[in-house]
């Protein structure tokens, strides 16, 4: 029988199928960081369990962490959180990607980068955007803390089969237009819910031509749409960035031939079958913009903000409490929306190919006096990547800020924060009321959208300046 | 984890859809390293206004709603971040169950809640029930008409029994296999790891770690 690559990974990490029909799942890969976890580790040793392997588990600190002056946390809670999971790991020999290494970052992007990441691995976080690691062929995916501490415990989980779904993306992108965009116009279509108990997998022509990076920005917000899982079957591009750079996880040479053999087993056979299909052609996508405080509220950048009752997926009301909140008005021209912040950061958009891709349009061009822009490199290695090809300078150059890596302005639960009522383009995945900050407003742009609105000032369609 | 055969409660509206965990619960009540204290903090930005009094115009804020223990919103519940903060919260609050409904479209059907929030709730013996549209529309307008109205979730024969004068029932759909662990209060690890000599026989068969 023809298999999809979802089915694939899944079969050959059957452990178990128990009495009550959930499959007992292996997991190759567990990453862990300070929010999700201490009640997890407190979980362990009230019932004096240990993890049952550590080698499997990788520890990093992202969400708390200050992108300033790292080693002064003025928050006593925050510090308290870091406190515990360097105790946690250290209690229970797990490796931990701390402040002081050049190797800490974002968790969905130090795992890639690392080589932690593979292809047919199953990798499982207690954080939602663990979908970005699907980009490389492998079925990831964020649980609860109860979970977590299942995993620590067992290095399994219990689960129900979910659906799957194909989403063919055909057509080539216009030069300014990213996968960011086209995730976006896929939430757009399908809505918030739109892909809930779904694992996902991306295909077609125009899933083939991206670079990783840019697969990772796809998979990365799976979760907005609801998806358990998005995924994308590994192919040379995969392979040449596991083979790329140092990567201290992932194998090398002999080991290395013998893993891509395995490899190129993985891809969805033809004539498997998926519980739903759809296709997106591509070629005449703008750039988008969100526009309300759900991923789904978009427009592109070419058009207006939508009357309350043209909306789809949300109810009269709900748009506009949306509209109320972002302040807009039905009918606005998404150029003649007007920004003070600019946020280049997150694991959707923070890694070295997005900074490259922002650093060029800067170059020569300055920030608006009336925008702060903050770039927050994704993790510690992109930063001194970025540092040694000179993209800092031109960032500070421009007006622009340049921090230490963590999670930062995407959710702000460091310093880093949206005050009330100000408006910011965010290249992150999630424009919740207060998500960046209490009252503050997001708009979810590409890193390129996000830079070009930096120097003018407002939306602009990046196509016009390529 | 609570176990939970049968709730009988005050039932509380929220009317919006695609509720998600930063509303539930903000960010800044992460930060804990404790599993309790979440209550107080459920959608603490829509219940409290900026001097910290109660905002009168949040809908759960509401005299009549006072020590409700069964909330029913729109779909899509509990969509975004993996946090069981969130399920602590609405737990710690007070709730047992949450109602919502699932949509009905051509391309097949939206479910009522996010899949991790689901997850997490039947991990804490928070019981997520999923009716129809028409019939979560109906509630919400018995609710509104009939104030200090009480409920009853009754997980062993799946039915909401609204207390009208001529009680109501809607019957609903639930996983068996969570139902027994809701039921029984059972921990998940410890019955994981009743399996442990196959995840061993998994682990050699698959060798050593991959690193
Ligand atoms: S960057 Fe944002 S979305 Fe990604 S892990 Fe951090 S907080 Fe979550």
């Amino acid at each position: 029988m023809p298999k999809t690559l979802f089915e694939k990974i899944w079969d050959k990490h059957v452990v178990d199928v128990l009495p009550d029909g959930t499959t007992l799942l292996y997991i190759d890969r567990h990453l862990v960081h300070e929010v999700t976890s201490p009640q997890a580790f407190e979980g362990l040793r009230l019932a004096g369990r240990s993890v049952r392997q550590p080698g499997r588990t990788l520890a990093t600190m992202d969400h708390n962490v200050p992108t300033d002056d790292r080693h002064n946390i003025n928050d006593p809670i925050s510090k308290a959180q870091i406190e515990a999971l360097e105790k946690n790991c250290n209690d229970f020999d797990v490796t931990l990607y701390g402040l002081d290494s050049n190797k800490q970052g974002i968790v969905h992007i130090i795992g890639p980068e690392q080589g932690a990441t593979l292809p047919g691995m199953t990798i499982v976080c207690g954080d939602s955007h663990t979908s970005t690691h699907g980009a490389f062929g492998t079925l990831a995916f964020g649980i609860g803390t109860s979970e977590v501490e299942h995993v620590l415990a067992t290095q399994t989980l219990r689960q129900k089969k979910p659906r799957s779904m194909k989403v063919d993306f055909r057509g080539a992108l216009q030069k300014g237009v990213t996968s960011k965009d086209m995730i976006l116009k896929l939430i757009r279509e399908l809505g918030t819910a739109g892909c809930t108990g779904y694992v996902l997998e991306y295909a077609g022509d125009a899933i083939r031509a991206l670079t990783m990076e840019e697969r990772m920005t796809i998979c990365n917000m799976s979760i907005e749409g609801g998806a358990r899982a998005g995924m994308i079957a590994p192919d040379d591009t995969t392979f040449e960035y596991v083979a790329s750079d140092d990567r201290p996880y992932a194998p090398r040479g002999e080991a290395l031939e013998r893993a891509i053999k395995e490899w190129r087993k993985l891809p969805t056979d033809p004539g498997a079958r998926f519980d739903r299909e759809l296709s997106i052609n591509v070629s005449d996508l703008p750039p988008q913009v969100s526009w309300g405080t759900n991923p789904g509220m978009v427009a592109d950048v070419t058009g207006c903000i939508p009357s309350p009752d043209a909306v789809t997926h949300c109810s009269q009301v709900d748009a506009e409490r949306a509209l109320e909140y972002m302040g807009l008005t039905p009918g606005t021209p998404v150029t003649d929306i007007a920004i003070d912040t600019v946020f280049l950061g997150s694991c959707t958009n923070a890694r070295i190919e997005d900074l490259r891709r922002a650093a060029a349009i800067l170059r020569d061009r300055k920030v608006a006096e009336t925008v702060r822009m903050l770039v927050v490199p994704g993790s510690e290695r992109v930063r001194e990547q970025a540092e040694a090809e000179g993209l800092d300078r031109i960032f500070k150059n421009a007006g622009a800020e340049w921090r230490f890596a963590g999670c930062s302005m995407c959710l702000a639960m460091n310093p880093d924060q949206l005050k009330p009522g100000e408006r910011c383009a965010s290249t992150s995945n999630r424009n919740f009321e207060g998500r960046q900050g209490k009252g503050g407003r997001t708009h979810l742009v590409s890193p390129e959208m996000a830079t070009a609105a930096a120097v003018a000032g407002h939306f602009v369609d990046v196509r016009e300046w390529m | 984890m609570q176990s939970f055969e049968k709730h009988r409660g005050i039932i509380a509206t929220l009317d919006r859809a695609n509720v998600d965990t930063d509303q539930i619960i903000p960010k800044q009540f992460l930060k804990s390293i404790a599993r309790t204290g979440f209550g107080e903090a459920l959608f603490c930005d829509w219940k409290y206004a900026a001097d910290g009094s109660l905002d009168a115009s949040f809908e759960l804020n509401a005299d009549r709603f006072r020590g409700a223990s069964i909330l029913i919103a729109r779909n899509n519940f509990g969509c975004g971040s993996s946090r069981e903060h969130a399920v602590w919260a609405v737990a710690q609050a007070g709730f047992r169950a949450v109602i919502a409904p699932r949509i009905e479209h051509e391309d097949g059907s939206v479910k009522a809640f996010a899949d991790i929030f689901q997850n997490n709730a039947s991990k804490n013996g928070l019981v997520t029930v999923e009716l129809s549209e028409s019939e979560v529309n109906e509630i919400f307008n018995t609710v509104t008409t009939t104030p200090g109205l009480e409920a009853t979730v009754d997980l062993v024969t799946q039915q909401v029994t609204l207390h009208t004068h001529e009680p109501v029932i809607y019957n609903f759909d639930f996983d068996p296999a969570i139902k027994e662990n809701i039921l029984l209060g059972r921990d998940d690890i410890g019955q994981t790891l009743e399996h442990e000599s196959t995840i061993t026989a998994y682990e050699d068969r698959i060798g050593e770690t991959t690193d």
